[in-house]
């Protein structure tokens, strides 16, 4: 007779969250920024023709990080349930909140029932209709939801990033000084230079549609 | 919100496939015999060209049979950042469908990361009118005009469509709704090839004015209670709309010079 093939739920999960985690760790990590009037993302990216970094809504924005394909599924998914939801109700109807619970319902879906969880972390960013109040989400890849406030790493790399911006962000920041506070945060954490840069932002000036992709070499210069 | 629509079969990019397969798609049959009931209509509205970009404008009248059912009602609608879209026919159904295209285009554009080409634009609003076809011969019927900047071109170009969702490139102006004879007659006699962007939308509402004077479906310039024509113009720049302040001197010296 043989023995029927038995793993405890806690060492299931615990192999789970390991795969995922060194999973997300080999990608690159992002930050988003606040500053006066908007959110800022950024994260180092060679690439110039696959983004991590995209316009789901009005003012709503999202990026992911890990495995590409992973998250452009959630990406794509995330567009479809705001869409839809701003088509059949109203534009207003569509939030930050209600899609990052969305996003988390299904990637804890995911971690549980399927063999392979994803390998991924989403951030979602949004600006309030008059672009004073802002609001960041970070879900994990085992679908936690954590509610951020000023500034928000995901990735590998985050908690380091994380505490190299808790020093140098400050109340009412410019984009500039947001993005060199970015930019510099990533220095500091790798301690190379970058080998290009993918940034966007969440601007109240950009009118209904307030996501807008930066020229970065603009503000390289600078 | 529930989880995300992850396993959806959608082929490719598109909205109102994706409307199809939740159930949520905006068409219905009418039951054969069935009465047409009456219901708002929306008439005139015209673009044209110039050689920067194109202009695209509509009065303001919805009607319902002899009577007035809207005087305010908007018939020109910016579709994207370069492109705009006028209506003419059932005013509910063809709101409904410059909804479903405006959030077609910006769905495809999320999606993909790059937006339609015009032509590609234009295909897809036929399509749209092709799904009307059933409650056309109903009479409810919506035909759409379409404008924009193409971006791959660098020039201003006009569609226009019939109710079986025929799509024609119009290569100096494009008219529909009740008016829309009137209106290209006006046209005819008063385009010119070299307008500046400022001539065009002068020329857009002049011509919606004189359409107003024969037939009593368009509305003219309302200057006692402040309504104007629409009129939206597109160029590399992308869409604007022209406010009632530019508008209204416009609309007052055309209804001065007509006899």
């Amino acid at each position: 007779m043989t023995i029927p093939f038995y793993v405890a739920p806690e060492q299931l999960v615990r192999d789970k969250a390991e795969f995922a985690r060194k999973g997300i760790a080999r990608g690159r990590s992002i930050v988003a920024v606040d500053y006066s009037g908007g959110v800022l993302l950024l994260g180092e990216n060679p690439s110039t023709a696959l983004h991590k970094i995209s316009e789901v809504y009005d003012r709503i924005a999202f990026a992911g990080v890990g495995k590409y394909n992973e998250f452009e599924t959630l990406r794509k998914a995330g567009i479809r349930q705001a869409d839809l939801m701003g088509y059949l109700y109203s534009r207003d109807d569509v939030t930050a909140m209600g899609l990052a619970t969305a996003f988390a319902q299904t990637l804890g879906m995911i971690f549980t029932r399927d063999p392979k969880p994803f390998e991924v972390e989403v951030l979602i960013a949004e600006i309030s209709e008059d672009g004073d109040e802002h609001r960041l989400f970070r879900i994990s890849y085992d679908g936690t939801l954590y509610d951020e406030r000023n500034f928000v790493a995901i990735g590998g790399k985050a908690e380091q990033l994380t505490e190299v911006l808790e020093e140098l962000w400050h109340e009412g920041m410019s984009l500039e000084e947001a993005f060199a506070a970015g930019v510099e945060s990533f220095r500091r954490v790798d301690d190379r230079e970058s080998e290009g840069w993918e940034a966007a932002v969440l601007d109240d000036a950009n009118g209904r549609r307030a996501f807008r992709r930066l020229d970065v070499e603009q503000f390289t210069e600078v | 919100m529930g989880p995300l629509p992850l396993d959806v079969p959608v082929p490719g990019a598109s909205f109102s496939d994706l409307l199809e397969i939740v159930g949520a798609s905006p068409n219905f049959s009418v039951p054969e015999g069935a009465t047409t009931p009456s219901a708002p209509e929306g008439t005139t509205v015209l673009a044209l060209h110039y050689p920067d970009g194109v202009v695209i404008a509509g009065d303001r009248r919805a009607t319902e049979g002899n009577l007035v059912a809207h005087r305010r009602i908007r018939k020109v609608f910016k579709a994207d950042h370069y492109s705009a879209i006028a209506i003419a026919g059932t005013a509910g159904l063809a709101i409904d469908m410059v909804k479903l295209f405006q959030v077609e285009l910006e769905h495809y554009e999320k999606i993909e990361g790059i937006r339609l080409s015009l032509e590609g634009k234009a295909s897809f609003l036929a399509r749209l009118v092709r799904g009307q076809l059933p409650l056309a011969f109903q009479g409810l019927v919506v035909v759409p005009l379409f404008a924009g900047y193409d971006e791959r071109l660098e020039i201003g170009r006009v569609y226009s469509f019939d109710i079986v969702g025929g799509r024609y490139e119009e290569i100096d102006f494009g008219s529909t709704g009740s008016g829309s004879r009137l209106a290209r007659s006006y046209l005819r006699t008063a385009y010119e090839d070299d307008l500046t962007g400022d001539d065009a939308a002068q020329l857009a509402v002049q011509a919606l004015v004189s359409a107003s004077q024969e037939d009593t479906a368009t509305g003219g310039p309302d200057l006692r209670r402040g309504i104007f024509p629409n009129v939206v113009r597109i160029d590399s720049d992308g869409v604007e709309e022209l406010s009632d302040d530019v508008i209204a001197p416009i609309a007052e010296s055309a209804l001065e010079t007509i006899r």
